[in-house]
């Protein structure tokens, strides 16, 4: 049953227009890069190839009989209207095709849900609207964020190869490797697809779902949140680069690195000017999206940061939202997702910029003694 | 219309009730949602859309019960009510079913999941699946209740409600054998039992707010605990409704041994309302 | 209104009210029935603006006219008002209408009632649509209410919430009043086997509605206090789970589709025989395949939720069963098509519209199937290829069924011909637009392009631009339609009371137009 329908399928791609000899189809899935993906394509060419054959034999029958059996040439109706066995015989052998499509199909389930032995495991979170990875093994850990600049989007500038599918910080992995994925939400839904890894998966928050994949082909893969997720459900995209393994060990020292002088950052003092520069990236980043890079909010949905009560008042309350956020609003806990000197430098930012003056600064110290020590601890800095 | 057509069927003149009942709803969603929203005046808009659907309700159910007694209701009349009143009920039945359906698959399926492995050991450190349960997140920040203990009010209500069912039977019979002394007393009986019922839910629910901590926010059991609990005190809310109509009309000298399907529709209401409450007791009270 | 009452005792014909208090006082069955289908096309209009809007943004990558979160308010929007606004109605609409003429009724069984679930729409069509003016505009969940995300919104999602609690109440009265119609006010001799199809699909759909509305009212209920009560239904932290919601909210929506679908295969069984005059093909197993398709309808529902992680043998349950499906769906077009075989053809409107359904909904119907199958729907899930498919089953299906049976009906509703050759133009049209719209979707989804996005990456450019373009080849069409459907009623050829050649059942034994009161002495069927 496999073997022809691997056989058949390979028969439909060929069919399948003009595209069957380069890795690009544009009238089927994308080319697969991992076994589950060539699997998934090869199940759909069976099924389509049944389904068309469904389809010509019964409405080429319609078709006939809309050719032939019409007043105006003169046919005059039967009176029958009724016939067990044809109706038998029509029940039963749609009944028997769907047992050849059933059974390559739950091959391909079993494969797919089978996540044991991974080579590595990364949990992956979905935020409102950027990805986070922390590879468990590794201790890195990052965030991923569009990298399509707002102009393009506003047809300001000319929009990039890579339009819209870009990331400031890609997955990386190793060729080869069996790699797990624990995928869970921060916020809201959000679902983490890779059409040509053949991987997708709801990220729920709360809850922990697993998937998997081995990539076959070094080469960068692209993706995007499948799951309504708000305003900006179209804008966090996924960028997975598949490297060597020396290319990996090298990525993941560099990364080891880079955290180390971030790490540092949490225990200083800057000045305020030097927290402001560094507050704006933060917030372009991370609040722009609901916030607006004019601090302006969107009306009856994001508040205006810019004459706020809450940035223009007590410092302490200002670093408790954006700690530890507002159950129930979009308004998210920042106390998981930025370092003290980054949340220092936003909080800093906020107090200054457009209408608000409030002149004062926050320092990474305070956030610490904001933090209690406690759970909130902060994340290994980016 | 004719009068050969009156014979099988009744068909009512134009009515205004419907378009009432239309607008009294488009307040009581205007104003709810502005109550809720914190709005000013939201309350007034949603008192005004109450008073303005039970007005409605007694025009459009004083109508019915005239024409009833004038006679106009013929067995083709009943056999429409018998099926639209069974169809009703099923919709009930689905109703609690999809609160039952959350019970069942946050105890049985979303709470264990949420205490054993990627889940709890990434997000929910040390969670263990018990119930009742307030969930992993309050319980760590330290969030605590007691649950409701099952052989309290709990079991007098229960009682309470499976002799109601008793006593609406007992009126029943009074009503075939048109004893109206059997009719009045069973339903007066039955009644009282309901309002009973009524205020030890009430004492109930205020003892769970002030003593135990269990409350609408107590997690997902305090979520099922109330929402059943809570649809179910209001089912039996409008039943003794339902009843005391239904003794007023007794009393009033309506419904005859042969026809008197209001009565019955009301009792059928109170025997699902009964039902439920015994699927209830065992499922929410008792078995935890 | 004892003067209502009162007035009844002398059986006369005594004056009903005239102007607005006409339409909304009314207990006859076909000036409801009239309201629901106007209700309708106004919603049809206003939904289908929204998709053009839709459309009009995605012509090209980039945002060009609209805002991402407004974007998301059209594609909500636009889901809802077509599914509960514009699909339902129009079916209730020709329930109203013909169920009694079918079943030699006088009217429905509950006339009053009948006539306040029409009048509650309105007013949840108002609470949905005024929420646009609101601050924070619109619902923006998507026509699913997922939370999370449904709890952050602002005052439009308890509009929404509340709004939803209506349509479901007017859909209860709606159908408890069908089902008892048909159980209970047939005309003598006219058993259950031997009722119109058409009137068989609309019991069989007036359960499910009995069956599921409640459950959703349930789902939105629990929405509402985890928003406003402090409840966690949706939120692990507090034990309970955001895809109890799918669950619940599935468990509704699949037979739903099944809701949307049914009395199509009604109207389109209607028809088919009238125009190849010749009897229905296998009448009995037509009866029996809709029971099914209801019946399984109620064990399918988590194939929309083949990506939240459920265990293997869950997922192989519900493909199976989804796959199921096919086989009694499978004997209504075999069926029809035995139905036109060695028939004597004709091929006015409602007949090629018929035709287009036939062949259009089994595409539709394909690639469910394909979507049916777990691992190629963890590909293609939340994709254009959802888009494609649920559009090819509710327009090319549903929403061409109800055009097949106005043109139907019409001239039996208004005593006049309806305008042939503008509606050759609005079929040739609309299939024409309609599969420019949303055969390239398929592709698209293929190829990666999620649904519910405001804006794309490049290579998916071309087939929107063709999409694009047929929705307003589609869209514009309507508008023949609507011009049809006016000058039909206003003048036009008159109708003789069989209508079509080949009609058969008691709704042509009655004048055309059908007088406002119709078998005030029952038929007998024999
Ligand atoms: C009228 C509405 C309608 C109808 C009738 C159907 C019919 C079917 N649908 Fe569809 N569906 C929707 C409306 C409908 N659907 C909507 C609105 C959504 C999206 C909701 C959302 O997420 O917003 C959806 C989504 C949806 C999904 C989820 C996709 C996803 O989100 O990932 C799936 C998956 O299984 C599915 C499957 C099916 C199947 C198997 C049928 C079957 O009933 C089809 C059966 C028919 C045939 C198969 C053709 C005729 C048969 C033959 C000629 C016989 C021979 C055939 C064989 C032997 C193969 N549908
Ligand atoms: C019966 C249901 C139904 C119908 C008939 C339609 C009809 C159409 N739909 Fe769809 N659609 C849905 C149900 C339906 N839809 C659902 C359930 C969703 C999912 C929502 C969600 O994701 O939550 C959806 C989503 C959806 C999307 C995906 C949006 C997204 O994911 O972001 C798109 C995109 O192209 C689309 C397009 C269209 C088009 C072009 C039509 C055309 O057929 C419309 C034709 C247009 C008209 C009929 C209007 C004519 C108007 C004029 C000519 C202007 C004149 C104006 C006045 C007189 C006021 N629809
Ligand atoms: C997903 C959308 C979203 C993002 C991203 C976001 N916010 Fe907010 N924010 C909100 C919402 C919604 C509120 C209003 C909460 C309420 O109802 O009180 C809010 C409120 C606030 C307030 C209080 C304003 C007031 O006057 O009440 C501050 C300060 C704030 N956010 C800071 C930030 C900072 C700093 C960031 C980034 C690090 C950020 N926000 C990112 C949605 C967001
Ligand atoms: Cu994240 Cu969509
Ligand atoms: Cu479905």
């Amino acid at each position: 049953m496999r073997k022809t329908g691997t056989r058949l399928a390979a028969w439909a791609t060929l069919l399948s227009a003009s595209g069957a000899a380069t890795a690009d189809y544009a009238y089927n899935l994308q080319a697969p890069a991992s076994q589950i993906a060539r699997d998934v394509f090869q199940l759909h060419n069976w099924i389509m190839l049944v389904c068309l054959g469904i389809f010509i034999v019964v409405f080429g029958a319609m078709f006939y009989s809309l050719i032939k059996h019409r007043k105006s040439v003169g046919h005059k109706a039967a009176h029958f209207h009724e016939n067990t066995t044809v109706e038998v015989i029509w029940t039963v052998i749609p009944f028997v095709i769907l047992m050849g499509m059933a059974y390559p199909a739950a091959r391909v389930v079993i494969d797919m849900k089978d996540t044991s032995n991974p080579d590595m495991t990364i949990k992956i979170t979905g935020y409102q609207w950027k990805w986070g990875y922390d590879y468990l093994n590794e201790g890195v850990s990052f965030y991923s964020n569009l990298s399509t600049p707002r102009e393009q989007i506003e047809n300001t500038a000319t929009k990039g190869e890579h339009y819209l599918l870009e990331v400031d910080e890609p997955m990386v992995v190793p060729v080869g490797k069996r790699v797990r994925l624990l995928i869970t939400a921060n916020d809201v839904l959000h679902a983490w697809w890779v059409p040509a890894l053949g991987a997708k998966q709801d990220a729920i928050p709360g809850f922990i779902r697993d998937s998997w994949f081995t990539a076959d082909k070094i080469g960068t893969y692209r993706g995007q949140c499948v799951e309504l997720c708000g305003k900006d459900h179209g804008f966090m995209p996924i960028v997975v680069e598949v490297v060597s393994e020396e290319d990996y060990a090298k990525w993941v020292a560099k990364k080891k690195g880079a955290a180390d002088v971030a790490a540092t950052d949490n225990t200083r003092t800057f000045d305020t000017a030097e927290l402001i520069t560094r507050g704006q990236k933060v917030y372009e980043a991370n609040c722009a999206a609901c916030h607006q890079a004019n601090g302006m909010g969107l009306p009856g949905a994001f508040p205006a940061i810019s004459g706020s009560k809450v940035a223009t008042g007590p410092v302490e309350a200002h670093i408790d939202i954006v700690l530890n956020g507002k159950p129930g609003t979009a308004m998210a806990a920042f106390g998981g997702q930025l370092s003290d000197a980054d949340i220092a430098a936003v909080v800093t930012y906020q107090r200054n910029a457009w209408d608000n003056k409030v002149g004062d600064a926050a320092q990474p110290a305070q956030i610490a003694a904001a933090r209690g020590g406690s759970e909130a601890a902060a994340p290994a800095a980016q | 219309m004719s009068l050969a057509q009156t014979d099988k069927y009744y068909l009512p003149q134009p009515s205004i009730w419907p378009i009432v009942g239309s607008v009294a709803l488009l307040l009581m969603a205007v104003g709810g949602t502005m109550t809720m929203r914190e709005i000013d005046g939201g309350l007034w808009i949603l008192l005004a859309g109450l008073a303005i659907m039970f007005y409605m309700m007694f025009g459009w159910f004083g109508e019915v019960i005239r024409d009833s007694e004038a006679g106009r209701f013929n067995k083709q009349v009943d056999g429409s009510y018998r099926w639209s009143m069974s169809w009703f009920i099923f919709s009930e039945v689905m109703f609690f079913a999809a609160f039952f359906g959350a019970l069942f698959y946050t105890r049985v399926l979303s709470v264990p999941w949420l205490a054993e492995g990627d889940t709890m050991q990434q997000l929910w450190p040390a969670f263990q699946a018990t119930w009742p349960t307030a969930g992993p997140g309050l319980t760590a920040d330290g969030f605590q209740f007691t649950p409701m203990g099952a052989w309290g009010i709990p079991a007098i209500n229960t009682l309470l409600l499976l002799s109601s069912g008793v006593t609406i039977t007992w009126a029943h019979w009074g009503l075939k054998k048109d004893k109206r002394g059997q009719l009045i007393l069973g339903l007066a009986m039955t009644v009282a039992l309901g309002l009973v019922f009524l205020g030890l839910q009430i004492y109930e629910y205020i003892h769970a707010y002030e003593e135990l901590g269990l409350t609408l926010g107590a997690g997902v059991y305090g979520a099922t605990f109330f929402m059943l609990t809570g649809f179910h005190g209001f089912h039996v809310l409008v039943g003794t409704t339902m009843l005391v109509v239904m003794l007023g009309r007794s009393i009033a000298g309506h419904f005859t041994a042969e026809h008197h399907f209001a009565f019955e529709a009301v009792s059928w209401y109170w025997h699902f309302v009964d039902v439920v409450w015994v699927i209830l007791f065992v499922l929410v009270y008792w078995l935890i | 209104m004892s003067d209502a009452a009162h007035a009844h005792d002398d059986h006369g014909h005594h004056a009903h009210p005239t102007g607005i208090m006409r339409w909304l006082t009314t207990t006859n069955h076909k000036d409801i029935g009239s309201m629901y289908l106007w209700f309708a096309l106004i919603m049809l209009f206003a939904a289908g603006s929204m998709a053009l809007l839709i459309r009009a943004e995605l012509f090209q990558p980039g945002m060009q006219l609209t805002h991402p979160d407004f974007f998301n308010q059209l594609t909500t929007m636009h889901g809802l008002i077509m599914i509960f606004g514009v699909i339902m109605p129009a079916f209730s609409g020709f329930a109203n209408w013909q169920v009694p003429l079918m079943l030699g009724a006088p009217d429905m069984a509950f006339p009053r009632m009948n006539n306040w679930a029409f009048w509650i729409l309105p007013v949840a069509g108002l609470l949905l649509m005024s929420s646009f003016l609101l601050p924070g505009g619109a619902v923006a969940g998507g026509w699913t209410m997922y939370p999370p995300l449904f709890i952050q919104g602002g005052i439009s999602y308890d509009l929404t919430i509340l709004a939803v609690h209506i349509m479901g109440l007017s859909s209860i009265m709606g159908s408890i009043n069908i089902i008892t119609t048909i159980l209970n006010m047939r005309a003598p001799g006219l058993t259950l086997m031997k009722m119109p199809l058409f009137v068989w699909t609309w019991l069989i759909t007036a359960y499910l509605l009995i069956a599921t509305m409640p459950v959703l009212a349930g789902a939105v209920t629990m929405l509402l206090t985890d928003r406003n009560f402090g409840t966690h239904f949706f939120n692990a932290a507090g034990g309970g789970d955001p895809v109890m919601f799918q669950h619940i909210f599935w468990f509704f929506a699949h037979p739903e589709v099944y809701i949307l679908i049914l009395p199509a295969f009604g109207i389109v069984s209607q028809i088919i025989p009238t125009f190849a005059r010749k009897p229905l093909f296998g009448y009995a197993s037509m009866v029996y395949a809709t029971a099914s398709i209801a019946i399984l309808s109620f064990i399918v529902w988590a194939h929309h939720m083949f990506t939240v992680g459920m265990p293997a043998a869950a997922q192989l349950f519900f493909m199976f069963s989804t796959m199921l499906i096919a086989v009694p769906t499978g004997v209504k077009v075999f069926n029809w098509v035995a139905t036109m075989w060695k028939g004597s053809m004709t091929f006015e409107t409602p007949m090629l519209f018929a035709i287009a359904f036939v062949c259009l909904f089994t595409i539709g119907g394909f690639s469910g199937l394909v979507l049916a199958i777990a691992p190629v729907d963890i590909q293609l899930h939340d994709t254009y290829y959802v888009v494609a498919h649920f559009h090819y089953v509710l327009v090319s299906g549903a929403l061409f069924s109800i055009f097949a049976g106005i043109y139907y009906w019409l001239p039996k509703w208004t005593g006049h011909m309806y305008d042939e050759t503008l509606g050759k133009w609005h079929f040739w049209l609309s299939v024409i637009g309609m599969n420019i719209v949303f055969f390239p979707m398929h592709f698209l989804g293929l190829a990666g392009m999620p649904r519910r996005i405001p804006d794309y990456a490049l290579q998916f450019t071309e087939f929107n631009q063709i999409a694009t373009v047929g929705a307003f080849i589609f869209g514009f069409s309507q508008l023949i339609f609507l011009w049809v459907v006016l000058k039909a009623i206003r003048g036009g050829e008159k109708a003789t009371s069989k209508v079509w050649e080949g009609a058969e059942g008691l709704e042509w034994t009655v004048p055309s137009p059908a007088p406002y009161h119709t078998f005030e002495t029952a038929p007998v069927v024999k």
